[in-house]
């Protein structure tokens, strides 16, 4: 058989040349198994509407520190302070929103509260890390250094907050950024948002073809790009379905029946972060910059960059996302408590390095480190619903991690990077 | 100062492109460059020469703003300067070709050339296509052949990431150019291609600075060169009155010809 001969470098070559990117499909199997493994394991219940908008909305945290933390090892640092920068930032946020603006007051009422508090979350966590990312840049200390001072320095302070206390409820109006009750955006909303999205593949695939074309690039077959669109779309019916099959219990139409939930409004936070983290990264200066620093810091500093101020603000935008993770966080728990994120910046390394960013740098992906914050959320949910004690989830965690980045390793070696 | 730069026939009006007097660079106990003096004027190629180590990248590097001098003084078109960084020193019309190319592996041709200024839409954005064609362009006047140019820099040869590295420095049109060893990968043909566009610049009024190992293409193409050895001048002398064995006395002996004795 012609296949059977074909060496693995081939095959890479081949998905490469018919527009795959192997390191995204491979992720993206390794999903589907992972999520057939336990939908038998779990006797059919991982993969029922209620358990996959549960999923959703878990992975929305992960997702979104991960996408930042894209940022963060793109340009060879780490940042393993972002799980206590999260119950720091929304430690004070519920704490502006509760004791600040204390029940009773006008500012209580209407929505601004709230929104002053995301604020205030959102600027201590652009503080928190200008704060690292002086020490990191200036100083010259190894991020590795400053951020596990961070780790437990914003623990700390989380705990200060409020003395160790947690601080509930949190407004209605806020709760349901949480995609609790009524966070969520209804089915009909949530077909069009679908539709929207498919649209929006075919337009993306074709005007991918059209600029190939006119710039004389390597076109895929026809068949590839119509298969993709297929695929996707179906991907996105699929997702929108289960989210309308999932019934929300607050909610009845006229003949008292009730209605699915849709996408939770943590979905839409996740899909407006790395759309303007893709563009971030893929259309501006900073964006720019930080791959070169990445590839090459030597070259970066020599071509003029202010690689300083490059540091400072990607951990600053790191701060900036450990902040809206700590939005939805809270709005989840409608509480405050310090121990919220704990262990979460394992997670988010885990998914951003399952997710095909490099640690040696230079490279990497906004939408991959989605898929492997859904990969290790998956595995997370699918562990609670089968009752494995939380320490045994932990070694697991802990192993994939150290899996990830072999096969990061193993995988450079190969494409001889 | 050991020795007296001496001086040339050049239009005494005519002030040089750089002047660097006195300069001294350390890194910890290593004297890099010791008390070093040279200039460039316009239209003129300065071949900067000196064993391995001797601290010809260090001085340019000086040159480009990676590392502001320990001591010395610079002068860029007769006013004294301060290069804190490389981005002052391309301010003030200095572009360099570093000997390690300064590349960014993951990063396309374009992206490269035009890292640190890139061309931007109205709206704020990277105007790659504007990028991809003017970096097509120079490209394509250097090395013909290199028409692969949107890939990695880390999957293009030796010779391929020179010529980036090449158009990067011609592209914005310096009044200074710095060229440490451009040629050490590249092929005979390219190399004529580079020793030409060197001739023609000079012909345009550029000063540049070319260090090289290759002592033949120093004398084709240089006015005067300047040897050093263990981070200090040895001398400067112009091409027309030396021979390449004088040149190769100065580079291992550190003697100026016509000998009084070793300098360094
Ligand atoms: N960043 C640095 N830190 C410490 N020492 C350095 C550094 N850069 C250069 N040196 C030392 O300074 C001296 C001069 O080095 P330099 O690179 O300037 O030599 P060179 O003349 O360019 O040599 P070559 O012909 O091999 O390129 C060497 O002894 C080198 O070890
Ligand atoms: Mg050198």
């Amino acid at each position: 058989m012609k296949w059977a001969v074909m060496k693995r470098g081939t095959m890479r070559h081949l998905l490469r040349n018919l527009g795959i990117d192997p390191r995204f499909s491979s992720m993206v199997l390794a999903l589907v198994v992972i999520w057939l493994c336990l939908q038998f394991l779990t006797d059919g219940i991982f993969l029922t509407p209620r358990n996959l908008y549960n999923l959703s909305i878990q992975t929305c945290v992960t997702a979104v520190m991960a996408c930042g933390m894209v940022f963060v090892i793109v340009a060879r640092q780490i940042d393993l302070s972002v799980g206590s920068l999260l119950a720091f930032t929304g430690m004070v946020l519920a704490f502006v929103q509760v004791h600040v603006f204390a029940a009773g007051q006008a500012l209580a009422d209407s929505d601004l509260g709230w929104i002053i508090s995301i604020l205030a979350g959102i600027a201590v966590g652009v503080a928190a890390g200008i704060f690292q990312g002086i020490w990191v840049a200036l100083a010259g200390i190894p991020a590795f250094v400053v951020t596990l001072a961070g780790y437990l320095m914003f623990r700390g302070a989380a705990f200060l907050v409020t003395d160790g206390q947690t601080i509930s409820p949190l407004q209605p109006t806020y709760e349901r950024i949480g995609g609790g009750l009524g966070g969520s955006i209804g089915p009909t909303a949530s077909s069009v948002l679908g539709i929207l999205a498919a649209l929006w593949l075919v337009f993306h695939v074709w005007h991918t073809r059209r600029q190939r074309r006119r710039y004389g690039a390597l076109q895929a077959p026809i068949w590839v790009d119509v298969l993709k669109v297929i695929a996707g779309s179906m991907v996105i019916a699929a997702f929108v379905y289960m989210m309308n099959a999932y019934p929300d219990p607050s909610s009845r139409d006229a003949e008292g029946n009730r209605i699915g939930k849709g996408i939770g409004i943590p979905v839409l936070i996740l899909l407006g972060v790395m759309i303007v983290l893709t563009f971030i990264a893929t259309r501006t200066r900073f964006g720019r910059y930080v791959f070169a620093y990445g590839g090459n810091p030597e070259a970066a500093l020599l071509s003029g960059i202010n690689t300083k101020r490059l540091l400072i603000a990607i951990f600053a935008l790191m701060g900036t996302l450990s902040a809206v993770a700590a939005v939805i966080t809270t709005a989840r728990l409608n509480a405050g408590a310090n121990s919220m994120g704990t262990l979460q910046e394992l997670y988010v390394i885990a998914a951003t390095v399952i997710g095909g960013t490099s640690l040696a740098g230079g490279l990497g992906s906004i939408p991959g480190a989605v898929i492997g914050a859904l990969i290790i959320q998956s595995l997370d949910n699918g562990m609670v619903l089968l009752d494995v004690p939380s320490a045994q989830r932990q070694i697991l965690i802990g192993l994939i991690l150290i899996g990830a980045v072999w096969f990061d390793t193993a995988y450079n070696k190969r494409a001889g990077r | 100062m050991t020795d007296a730069t001496p001086l040339i026939e050049v239009p005494p009006i005519e002030a040089p492109l750089i002047e660097m007097r006195g300069v001294s660079k350390r890194f910890g106990g290593i004297h890099a460059v010791n008390d070093m003096s040279c200039d460039l004027y316009p239209g003129e190629v300065v071949g900067l020469l000196g064993h391995n180590g001797a601290g010809k990248s260090t001085l340019i590097k000086v040159l480009a703003g990676v590392y502001p001098p320990d001591e010395g003084e610079i002068r860029v078109n007769g006013a004294p300067v301060d290069l804190r960084n490389p981005r002052e020193s391309r301010a003030a019309g200095i572009e360099t070709i570093h000997q390690t190319l300064a590349l960014a592996d993951n990063i396309d041709a374009p992206g490269n050339l035009f890292l640190g200024r890139e061309l931007l839409t109205p709206f704020g954005t990277l105007d790659s296509h504007r990028m991809e064609h003017e970096a097509r362009k120079i490209i394509q006047r250097l090395n013909p052949n290199f028409t692969e140019i949107l890939k990695p820099v880390r999957a293009m040869s030796g010779g391929q990431r020179q010529t980036v590295a090449i158009a990067r420095a011609l592209y914005f049109n310096a009044r200074i150019l710095i060229m440490d060893e451009p040629c050490a990968a590249l092929g005979p043909a390219e190399t004529r291609m580079v020793m030409e566009t060197i001739l023609a610049l000079k012909k345009e009024g550029i000063g540049i600075f070319l260090i090289s190992h290759d002592m033949h293409d120093v004398f084709e193409v240089a006015d005067r060169v300047t040897v050093m050895k263990n981070g200090k001048l040895v001398g400067t002398e112009r091409v027309a009155d030396i021979t390449p064995d004088d040149v190769l006395g100065m580079i291992i002996l550190g003697k100026k010809p016509g000998g009084n004795g070793a300098v360094v």
